[in-house]
């Protein structure tokens, strides 16, 4: 698979993950540089691709609409993405959307601290679409595929893991959990849906 | 792969070192056999394996070997300007765009294919398609990363009497639809004779300003979670993806009066999904041939291996 030249792939991760990796930076000084998220099992995020269950919408908005979504993936962790006037497809999705729905989104993490100091994570969304149950699945299990393997790599290092080691006190060994407990969901949804 | 195959091969490469080394065509031919029944290794793989064995019994280096001593497998073809032998299949024969050329198409063989040309003032025999031949001192060339061979008034061409499997190099993946770049959905293409460049506000880069005819098509990313890739999916394609045919996307463009309704709808439909997509490399992109749901990932296995780590 080649690469397109200058994109940013979309990494996959388990929003409990996600809200973890409040780290940022920039690989250059340019203005223009790319911002990446750390994610804490050691590599860096500029794009993330998720598919979850999007359990409720609100405009935030002071002046103007802002657009919050709440989607929760099966381990029990949730992205929150904003959209406003910036992102008009993906607000007014939020706006006409009737929670529950499964939806796919791709989007770049973005980082905002709060009064008390407290770092939150979230999505700002390129797009937001409805997916169905086999989609989510899919998902979930390409997902767990790319968690493990990050964890499997951490230990060998790398840049970013070395980052990670420095820039967070958190066990890799926590989001294997993770990814365990997603796929365990499926396990349990699926011999629901085929009970008598 | 038959007895009479290896014999020729075998001959070949005998005739190399009859001079240096005390070797048998039977002992030749036997150690091809070897390689090529009993572990599979495709012919052109084995008869440079023997050829090198036997070099480095005489002691030679490849140059000096005369006649088959560039003998190459397609997809080793990574360099220009370099004088080569190839045996390979005509996959297709294509009409030259010009005089100068008498022959283009593609050559193929069990590594891969690449385009040819043979030019009009070499005066070859002409190749058929579905032939195989042994074409001997071909050129290498290189546009924007893609090799292909010219043939010249120094090759030779020998139709081989054999069965060539060719290799299908389409690239295949699978990964989530991320993204639908601009330049899709219901577009314009320039009507001149043989030009099909897309109008960018109704205006062709070589011809100018025109009417220009409707096509559909997609330019998206495909993404699995560690690499992009560029794919274009054609009017057939998009149509069979979208549900939305050529005269429903002018319709809705119509009743809008703006074409870009048609990318927002195809967004909707497609952005997020998975799809397994096979078909050729054409520059930085992947040209969909054929499209399809992948199969369900096992969650089962998957869960195995997350707790045995």
């Amino acid at each position: 698979m080649s690469n397109s030249a200058t994109r940013e792939v979309a990494r996959r991760v388990f929003a409990r993950e996600f809200n973890d990796a409040t780290y940022t930076f920039k690989e250059s000084d340019d203005e223009l540089a790319p911002r990446y998220a750390l994610l804490p099992t050691g590599k860096r995020a500029n794009r993330v691709f998720f598919v979850g269950t999007l359990t409720e919408t609100e405009d935030v908005g002071q002046d103007s609409e802002y657009w919050q979504g709440r989607i929760v993936d099966p381990d029990g962790g949730t992205f929150f993405t904003y959209a406003g006037q910036y992102q008009p497809d993906a607000a007014s999705m939020l706006r006409e959307l009737e929670a529950p729905e499964y939806v796919a989104v791709v989007g770049k993490p973005r980082t905002f601290e709060a009064d008390d100091g407290e770092v939150n994570v979230s999505v700002r969304p390129e797009s937001i679409t409805v997916v169905d149950e086999s989609t989510r699945n899919y998902w979930v299990v390409e997902t767990a595929e790319r968690t493990l393997d990050r964890v499997e790599q951490f230990e060998n290092g790398g840049e970013y893991a070395q980052l990670a080691r420095e820039e967070y006190d958190l066990p890799v060994e926590n989001y294997r959990r993770v990814a365990v407990e997603a796929l365990e969901s499926l396990d349990t949804e699926q011999a629901e849906s085929t009970a008598p | 792969m038959t007895e009479t195959d290896l014999h020729t091969e075998a001959v070949e490469i005998h005739d190399q070192f009859a001079d240096q080394l005390d070797v048998t065509v039977d002992e030749v031919s036997e150690r091809l056999d070897t390689l090529v029944n009993e572990y599979k290794v495709p012919l052109s793989e084995a008869r440079r394996s023997v050829t090198n064995t036997y070099l480095d019994e005489a002691g030679m280096d490849r140059d000096d070997v005369a006649g088959g001593d560039q003998h190459v497998s397609i997809t080793d073809i990574d360099t220009p300007e370099q004088w080569v032998d190839v045996t390979a299949k005509v996959v297709e024969l294509r009409n030259p765009d010009s005089d100068a050329i008498a022959q283009a198409g593609t050559l193929g063989d069990e590594t891969g294919t690449i385009a040819f040309v043979s030019w009009s003032k070499s005066e070859l025999p002409r190749v058929e398609e579905d032939a195989v031949y042994r074409l001997g001192n071909v050129v290498t060339d290189e546009y924007e990363g893609q090799f292909s061979v010219k043939l010249n008034s120094t090759t030779t061409i020998e139709q081989v009497d054999r069965e060539l499997e060719v290799s299908n190099d389409d690239a295949e993946i699978t990964g989530a639809l991320v993204d639908i770049q601009s330049g899709s959905g219901l577009i314009k293409r320039c009507p001149e004779e043989d030009c099909t460049r897309v109008l960018q506000n109704g205006r062709c880069a070589e011809h100018g300003e025109g009417d220009g005819e409707f096509d559909l098509r997609i330019k998206g990313v495909i993404d699995d979670g560690t690499t992009v890739q560029d794919v274009i999916f054609d009017r057939e394609m998009t149509e069979s993806l979208t549900g939305i045919s050529l005269e429903k996307a002018q319709e809705m463009a119509m009743d809008a009066l703006d074409t870009s309704v048609v990318a927002e709808e195809m967004n909707e439909r497609l952005l997020g999904q998975y799809y397994h997509v096979t078909g050729p490399n054409f520059n930085r992109y992947v040209l969909a041939d054929e499209v399809t749901e992948p199969e369900q990932p096992d969650h089962e296995a998957m869960l195995i291996k997350a707790r045995s780590i």
